[in-house]
């Protein structure tokens, strides 16, 4: 995903170096272009989703069997209905069956429905879910989706930010301490995060929660609830510490290692040497020389890691029972709730694809090897 | 051959590069063990034949090798019966009828109580059912009557669930009650010693026979422990090795090998055939993975091969391709490119004889690093309990481990064993991986 940003800065570089129009109309026209694309990748893969998410349409034939079951058993405890004749009770059946259908739009076929509910997706009408309901009872999909959002927010921002920024920090006092035990220990320990953050989780829980007693099990908050703000949140806290250390964990080493490399890499390069001959002290090397030029990747890595925040972690929800999006959309999918599915993907790709779009644009704005680029070109 | 051997001395630099081969090693070596040792068909009717497979084994029981630590005696199972040893088994005729007694020794000397107990008889008779009362004689000599009925032709007296007997034993459940020693007070502690089970059977046929045997489930069994269904966890462990290689191997080599030539087709024909690539990765990166294949675990089919083909087909368009492609961008422009094309190379052979194998080698850390990623992703679709309904994997045992509390419950080693074997694999793969990456790829070296 990474490499996204790169691809981006290669082709708005090609653009903005074709001849003919002003730097403006080559930067508005490539923006065009890129959110035309964009919004095409965006049609196709929340089709695709509709499409799998009705596991192309045989979920409507589960929905079609459930409602002739229901009206079956509905007519069948109606005490009037038992003296009617056969026959007349099967027209009637097939009436509430009819009236039923249409009431859901299952009278129609499934590619048109498909269309509508890529239509729907788009305009971000997420609709009603077909069997879920919010915890205060809303069939509405967004209040279902916004309802499981605080909390998987409150994890994965608190684990992500963390381990963003004390990767980055940590790789650059490393790469100033190149060689030294601790930075063989982390290289050391980089391959750890082959395994993912579930997997870490399940020994946390068995340490802190099941021997030590000192972290609960799972859950958001104990039950009950506690009283007052300032209780509550310290409990919400306390059921915080082993899911998101585990994300921390998980990925912490080997994001350091891969962060140190890439800046030693950068400063091994010869105006980071010429620097260091002319005398400037580190702390000013790092920030002109090192920093500098590796911002846009920072900046990239750091938006994924944003957006990436959406999604959740279905399987690490689960394992700390956790009331987020993932376990939401686990349970939608065991429920064939293709609405839910389709809700949660087409928010997440909306995010991802503005948050491209926006990289690409920031590249082509302020890389200043783009914009040279540019210039040398309309000169 | 001599690049490989160069490379071969640039490996043994890393020492963590030797310990991960040596764990790879150690994981092929067991699984063509498990493979020649229980066979396919075998492990699997071990694995799904149910609780009368496994009727002498005890349920939730740790490794045997716990005993090992210091200060730890808990029970192992024990199985003593009549079949097999006649010096257990005396017959006497009384004209018409016949006495039979049997005597099987039960030596106790552990710390802690079983598990369970149970009593299993098989008869052979002509018409009337035999009479049985069985006996339980204590080291002290104290006499506990356990069964006094008659008895069909196979019968299974389960002593631990014998309400009756328990109150009889002051409360106690049979598998405590009868090896607790009386003269303690408060919390039960086993007496150590000799007991007997003395089954008296009489028979109304001079022909007829019987046999006894009696099961102490330990608390402690075989070499991995077993679970909630008496099955023992060596089954899934050892054929977990063989299946988690297969799966992350032939998803790793699968996915990098159909990338790149995806990628090499899509930089050789150029315009709208890499356009369309370029599209349909994008278009890849908007949908979620793992839903995907929960949607097709859930809804299709949760067989370990079609969810292999899925991962494999997701994986092509990964955002691999972009670094491929850029790659491939300065291949397509050397001159031995040319020079095939000049003597009137096809695109396939350019593709397939010389862009592809030029490539080969810089993706070689990457592929090895790709499969314990595979590895736990089958885990975790186990663990989401959408693992293969049939195959006894590790991340099956973590899930039946997980979903029957066994962190709760304090069965450890139920999670510690298939966690330490998935970590020692992807230890074992991530940490050749990295030694590869650094010694192929030119920036690193050094670093």
């Amino acid at each position: 995903m990474a490499k996204a940003g790169t691809f981006g800065d290669r082709q708005a570089r090609r653009l903005v170096r074709s001849r003919g129009a002003s730097t403006g109309m080559r930067i508005l026209k490539y923006t065009l272009s890129r959110a035309l694309a964009l919004l095409a990748t965006v049609v196709v893969g929340v089709y695709l989703t509709v499409l799998i998410a009705n596991m192309g349409g045989h979920v409507d034939e589960i929905r079609r069997s459930a409602i002739r079951e229901q009206a079956a058993l509905t007519l069948q405890l109606n005490q009037e209905a038992r003296l009617l004749s056969a026959e007349e009770r099967n027209q009637i059946l097939n009436e509430l069956i009819a009236v039923e259908e249409r009431r859901l739009g299952l009278d129609q076929p499934f590619v048109v429905r498909s269309f509508r509910a890529l239509w729907q997706a788009l305009t971000l009408d997420l609709g009603r879910a077909y069997y879920m309901t919010s915890d205060s009872g809303s069939r509405q999909v967004r209040l279902i989706i916004l309802e499981r959002l605080a909390p998987t927010l409150l994890l994965f921002a608190t684990a992500e930010l963390l381990l963003f920024f004390l990767s980055v920090l940590i790789a650059l006092f490393l790469s100033r301490r190149y060689g030294s035990w601790l930075d063989r220990l982390i290289v050391a320990l980089a391959p750890t995060s082959a395994a993912p953050s579930w997997f870490y989780g399940v020994f946390l829980i068995l340490i802190f929660a099941a021997i030590l007693r000192w972290f609960p099990f799972g859950g958001m908050v104990q039950t009950p609830p506690p009283q007052g703000t300032l209780p509550y949140a310290l409990s919400v806290l306390k059921h915080l510490v082993l899911p998101a250390s585990s994300i921390v964990i998980s990925a912490i080493f080997y994001s350091i290692y891969s962060w140190r490399t890439f800046f030693l890499i950068y400063s091994s390069e010869d105006y980071v040497e010429m620097a260091k001959a002319k005398g400037l002290t580190s702390a000013a090397i790092e920030r002109r020389y090192i920093l500098r030029p590796t911002l846009p990747t920072i900046i990239t890595s750091f938006a994924l890691t944003i957006i990436s925040l959406w999604t959740g972690s279905i399987v690490l929800e689960r394992v700390f029972n956790w009331p987020g999006l993932g376990q939401l959309i686990y349970r939608a999918i065991g429920s064939f709730d293709a609405p839910v599915i389709v809700g949660s993907v087409v928010v997440y790709a909306y995010l991802l694809a503005l948050t491209v779009f926006v990289l690409d644009i920031v590249y082509a704005i302020i890389d200043p090897r783009v914009k040279v680029g540019a210039e040398g070109q309309t000169s | 051959m001599n690049s490989v051997l160069k490379r071969w001395a640039e490996i043994r630099r890393y020492p963590s590069a030797i310990a991960g081969m040596m764990i790879i090693l150690a994981l092929v070596a067991l699984s063509v063990y498990t493979v020649f040792a229980i066979p396919y068909r075998q492990a699997i009717q071990l694995w799904r034949g149910g609780e009368n497979l496994w009727i002498e084994n005890p349920r939730n029981a740790a490794p045997a090798w716990f005993n090992l630590f210091p200060g730890i005696n808990l029970p192992t199972t024990m199985v003593i019966e009549s079949q097999g040893s006649p010096e257990r088994k005396a017959a006497l005729d009384l004209d018409g009828l016949k006495e039979v007694r049997i005597e099987l020794p039960v030596s106790f000397t552990f710390d802690g109580f079983p598990k369970e107990i149970s009593l299993f008889l098989s008869a052979r008779y002509q018409t009337a059912d035999p009479y049985i009362t069985a006996t339980w004689i204590t080291p002290d000599g104290r006499e506990i009557v356990l069964a006094d009925q008659s008895i069909k032709r196979e019968a299974s007296i389960r002593l631990s669930q014998d309400t009756r007997l328990e109150r009889r034993l002051r409360g106690l459940s049979a598998e405590i009650g009868l090896f607790a020693d009386p003269n303690r007070q408060g919390e039960p502690v086993p007496l150590k010693g000799e007991y007997r089970l003395v089954v008296d059977a009489l028979l109304f046929a001079p022909g007829d026979d019987l046999d006894a045997k009696l099961v102490v489930y330990g608390q402690l069994h075989g070499l991995a422990g077993t679970d909630h269904r008496r099955r023992d966890l060596t089954i899934p462990l050892l054929w977990g090795a063989p299946i988690a290689l297969a799966f992350g191997f032939l998803a790793a080599i699968g996915s990098t090998l159909s990338t790149m030539i995806i990628a090499a087709a899509g930089v050789w024909w150029g315009r709208w055939v890499d356009a369309l690539i370029q599209r349909i990765t994008e278009v890849n990166l908007i949908l979620p993975v793992l839903p995907i294949l929960i949607m097709v675990g859930t809804m299709y089919s949760r067989s370990i091969w079609v969810i292999l083909n899925v991962v494999i087909l997701l994986g092509i368009f990964s955002g691999g391709i972009k670094t491929y492609r850029a790659i491939f961008l300065q291949v397509k422009e050397s001159p031995y490119i040319e020079a095939a094309r000049a003597y009137g190379a096809s695109s396939l052979r350019i593709i397939f004889r010389y862009m592809i194998p030029r490539v080969a080698p810089i993706l070689v850390p990457q592929f090895v690093a790709l499969i314990p990623s595979y590895v736990f992703l089958e885990a975790t679709l186990a663990v989401l309990g959408l693992g293969d309904p049939i195959l006894p994997t590790w991340g099956k045992v973590l899930d039946d481990a997980y979903t029957n509390g066994a962190i709760y419950r304090g069965y450890f080693y139920w999670v510690l064993l298939p966690s330490a074997l998935l970590i020692t694999t992807g230890l074992g793969f991530s940490m050749v991986g990295f030694a590869l990456d650094r010694i192929f790829n030119p920036r690193l070296r050094g670093l």
